[in-house]
C-alpha cells in the first residue's frame, strides 16, 4: 500500500516536473498583446479594432497624428481606460489582473506628481505601490540617470515642466520594469533631454526591456524603434519593421545624352520621374544587388553620360505622411491592421 | 498594503499642504474665544439677579453645544474640501495616472484615501473636542455626561460627510463636490431645526421634513445624538417645554436602529463611490 502511494507520488512529481519543464521551454509571452480594441467617447469613435504585439525586449513606436487614438490605446493597455471591446495581455497576464502591471513602468503624457513630496519620496511611493524591494542607492541612481540627483531632496512643486518629465522617467524606471510605456516622453525636454531619452531607450533595449514609445518626434522613433505601428483615426493604418515600412527605395541619376532607348531602359527599372537633368527611379523594395549596377552599365553602353548616381532612402516621416495622406505607393504591409508581431 | 500606503499619503498631503495647521489655528481661536466667553459666565449677573447653578448648567450646555457645532462645522468643511480634490482633483490633474498604472486595485486606492480622511477628520474631532471639554471644565467646572459617545457621534458625522464628498467628487468637479457636500450638510441641519419646530408646534407634516432629511443624510441625526451626550440632562428639565425646537439642545439620545442606518448609509455611499471610481476612465 505504502509503496503504491510512493509510486503515485513519484508519478505526480514527475508529471509536475515535466509540466514545469514544458512551461520553461515555452517562449516568454509577449510584453504586450492586444486584440480588437474599441473605444467610443460619446458619439466619437476614438479607437477601432486595434491589435498589435510588443515582443519582449522589443522597442515599438506608436505613431500617428493628433487624435489618432495613441494615448487612448496606451491607457487601455494599462487599465486606465475601459475598452468597449477587445482584450489586453501584459507580460502574460490579462490586464484585468492588477498583477499584470507589476513590472510595467509608465510615463504618462500628462505627467504630474504629488507637488508636496520630494523627488526621492515620489520614487519611494512608487516602489511601495509596485511592491518591489529597491535599495536606496538604486533609487538614487535612477534619479541620476535622468539628471535629477541634485534635486533629489526638493519638493516636486518647485520643479519645472522638463524636470517633472524627467522625474516621470525615473518613476517609470525605478521599479525594475520589464515593459516601459513612454507617452510623449520628450514633449517638455530640451534637445539635450531628448538625446538623453534616446540613450535611455537604447539602454533599456540593450537590457532586454520592452519599450512602447509614443512620440511625435519621428526621427527619435526611427533611431530607436524595431517596429512601428501607425494609427490614423483610431485604426491601425500600417505596421511593421522599419525595413518593411521604409521598403521603397529610389535612385537619383544626373544624366544627359538620352535617347528614346535610354528612356525605355530607365522605365524598365521602375517608375520614373524627371526634374531637369535629374531622373528618379523608384526601385523594388528588395535590394537584389544588380538592378542599379546593371542600369548604369546599360545606360553607359547606350552612350548616355552619367554625372551622378545617388541612392535615396524614404524617411519614416515621408512614409508616415504618405500613409496618412493615402498616397501609398509602397507595399501597404508588412502591415494590414492586426498584423503586428 | 496599498490602502495603508495611500492612507499615509493622504495624511501626509493634509500635513504638507498645511491643512492641519490651518485647522489648528482656527481651533485655537475658537478655544480661546470660548474660554473667554465661559469665564464671563462665572458669577454673571442677569437682570433677574445672579444665575442659579441650574441656570449656569443650562447656559454651559447650550454654549458647549454651540461651540461643538462650530467645531463639527470646521471638521466637516475641512474634510469635505480635502475629500473632493484628493480623488477627483488627482484624476483631473493627471496625478492619478502614474498611481493607477501600478499593480493596485482602484478599490484599495479609494479605501486608502477614505481611511486617511477618516483618520484626519476623527483625529481632529477628538483632539479639538477634548481640548474644548477641558476649557469648559477649567472655566465653569462643567463636564459633559457622556463625552466619549458624543465625540464618537461627532466623528461619525464627519465620516458621513467626507464619504458623501468622495462620492460627489467621483461624478462632479472637485470644488463643486466640496460645495455641494457642505451645502447639503447645512440644508439638513436647517431641515432638522424646521422638523423640531414642527414637532413643537404639533405639525406632523413639518416634523416629517426633519425626519426625512435625517434619513437621507445622517449628519444632523448624528449631531443631535452628539448634543444629547454633551448637554446636562437637567438642562432640558430646566428649560421645560419651551426647549422643543431649540437648535442647541437635543431631546433624546439616538436609537440603535438609527446608528445602524448611519453605518449602512456610509457603506452604501462608499460602495457607490467604489463602483463609480472603478468604472471611470482616467
Amino acid at each position: 500500500m505504502a509503496s503504491a502511494e510512493a509510486a503515485g507520488v513519484r508519478e505526480v512529481t514527475s508529471v509536475a516536473g515535466s509540466a514545469a519543464e514544458l512551461l520553461a521551454g515555452l517562449p516568454p509571452s509577449p510584453a504586450v498583446w492586444c486584440s480588437g480594441l474599441h473605444k467610443r467617447y460619446g458619439r466619437q469613435t476614438a479607437v477601432q479594432d486595434v491589435s498589435f504585439t510588443v515582443a519582449r525586449g522589443e522597442v515599438l513606436g506608436l505613431l500617428g497624428p493628433n487624435g489618432a487614438g495613441k494615448t487612448s490605446v496606451i491607457k487601455m493597455l494599462l487599465g486606465l481606460v475601459r475598452p468597449d471591446a477587445g482584450e489586453v495581455m501584459l507580460l502574460g497576464r490579462p490586464s484585468s489582473d492588477p498583477r499584470s502591471r507589476s513590472a510595467v513602468g509608465y510615463l504618462p503624457e500628462l505627467f504630474r506628481y504629488q507637488p508636496w513630496l520630494t523627488a526621492t519620496e515620489v520614487l519611494a511611493l512608487h516602489v511601495r505601490l509596485a511592491r518591489v524591494q529597491v535599495p536606496e542607492q538604486e533609487r538614487r541612481d535612477c534619479l541620476a540617470v535622468v539628471g535629477l540627483s541634485d534635486r533629489a531632496g526638493d519638493r516636486v512643486g518647485g520643479f519645472s515642466k522638463g524636470m517633472q518629465q524627467r522625474l516621470g522617467l525615473a518613476v517609470a524606471l525605478v521599479a525594475r520594469p520589464e515593459l516601459v510605456v513612454l507617452d510623449e516622453p520628450t514633449s517638455a525636454l530640451d534637445p539635450i533631454g531628448r538625446v538623453d531619452v534616446r540613450d535611455l531607450v537604447l539602454d533599456l533595449k540593450a537590457r532586454g526591456v520592452a519599450v512602447l514609445l509614443n512620440s511625435h518626434l519621428i526621427g527619435e522613433v526611427e533611431r530607436v524603434c524595431d517596429r512601428v505601428v501607425i494609427l490614423d483615426k483610431g485604426r491601425v493604418a500600417a505596421s511593421g519593421t522599419l525595413a518593411e515600412l521604409l521598403g521603397q527605395r529610389e535612385v537619383r541619376l544626373r544624366l544627359d545624352g538620352l535617347d528614346a532607348r535610354a528612356h525605355d531602359r530607365l522605365r524598365s527599372a521602375g517608375s520614373l520621374t524627371r526634374s531637369g537633368d535629374w531622373f528618379t527611379v523608384a526601385l523594388p523594395s528588395e535590394d537584389d544587388g544588380v538592378t542599379v549596377p546593371d542600369l548604369v552599365r546599360d545606360l553607359v553602353g547606350m552612350g548616355v553620360r552619367v554625372h551622378a548616381v545617388e541612392p535615396v532612402r524614404i524617411s519614416l516621416e515621408e512614409r508616415l505622411l504618405g500613409i496618412l495622406r493615402h498616397e501609398d505607393s509602397a507595399p501597404r504591409d508588412a502591415a494590414a491592421p492586426g498584423a503586428g508581431s | 498594503m496599498t490602502a495603508l500606503t495611500v492612507a499615509g499619503l493622504t495624511l501626509r498631503e493634509a500635513s504638507r499642504r498645511r491643512v492641519i495647521w490651518a485647522l489648528a489655528a482656527l481651533t485655537v481661536v475658537l478655544l480661546a474665544l470660548s474660554a473667554w466667553g465661559f469665564s464671563k459666565l462665572v458669577g454673571l449677573n442677569s437682570d433677574l439677579g445672579t444665575m442659579t447653578s441650574g441656570e449656569a448648567r443650562l447656559v454651559a450646555s447650550i454654549l458647549l453645544n454651540l461651540i461643538m457645532f462650530g467645531m463639527s462645522l470646521i471638521a466637516a468643511i475641512g474634510t469635505a474640501f480635502l475629500a473632493g480634490p484628493t480623488l477627483a482633483g488627482e484624476v483631473e490633474s493627471g496625478q492619478a495616472l502614474a498611481i493607477l498604472a501600478r499593480p493596485v486595485r482602484r478599490s484599495h486606492v479609494l479605501l486608502g484615501k477614505w481611511l486617511g480622511l477618516v483618520s484626519f477628520g476623527c483625529g481632529y474631532v477628538l483632539l479639538a473636542g477634548i481640548a474644548q471639554f477641558l476649557v469648559v471644565r477649567a472655566t465653569v467646572g462643567y463636564w459633559p455626561p457622556d463625552p466619549a459617545r458624543g465625540l464618537a457621534l461627532l466623528a461619525g458625522e464627519t465620516i458621513v460627510l467626507l464619504t458623501l464628498a468622495l462620492l460627489l467628487s467621483s461624478v462632479v468637479s472637485p470644488m463643486a463636490s466640496g460645495i455641494i457636500a457642505v451645502g447639503l450638510f447645512g440644508a439638513t441641519w436647517v431641515a432638522g431645526i424646521v422638523g423640531a419646530l414642527g414637532g413643537a408646534l404639533g405639525n406632523d407634516g413639518v416634523e416629517r421634513v426633519g425626519t426625512v432629511s435625517r434619513i437621507l443624510l445622517p449628519t444632523d441625526g448624528l449631531w443631535r445624538g452628539a448634543m444629547n451626550a454633551f448637554q446636562d440632562p437637567r438642562a432640558l428639565l430646566q428649560m421645560g417645554e419651551g426647549q422643543q425646537g431649540f437648535p442647541f439642545l437635543s431631546e433624546s439620545p439616538l436609537t440603535s436602529t438609527y446608528l445602524m442606518w448611519a453605518v449602512v448609509w456610509i457603506a452604501m455611499i462608499w460602495g457607490l463611490t467604489a463602483l463609480s471610481f472603478m468604472r471611470r476612465d482616467v
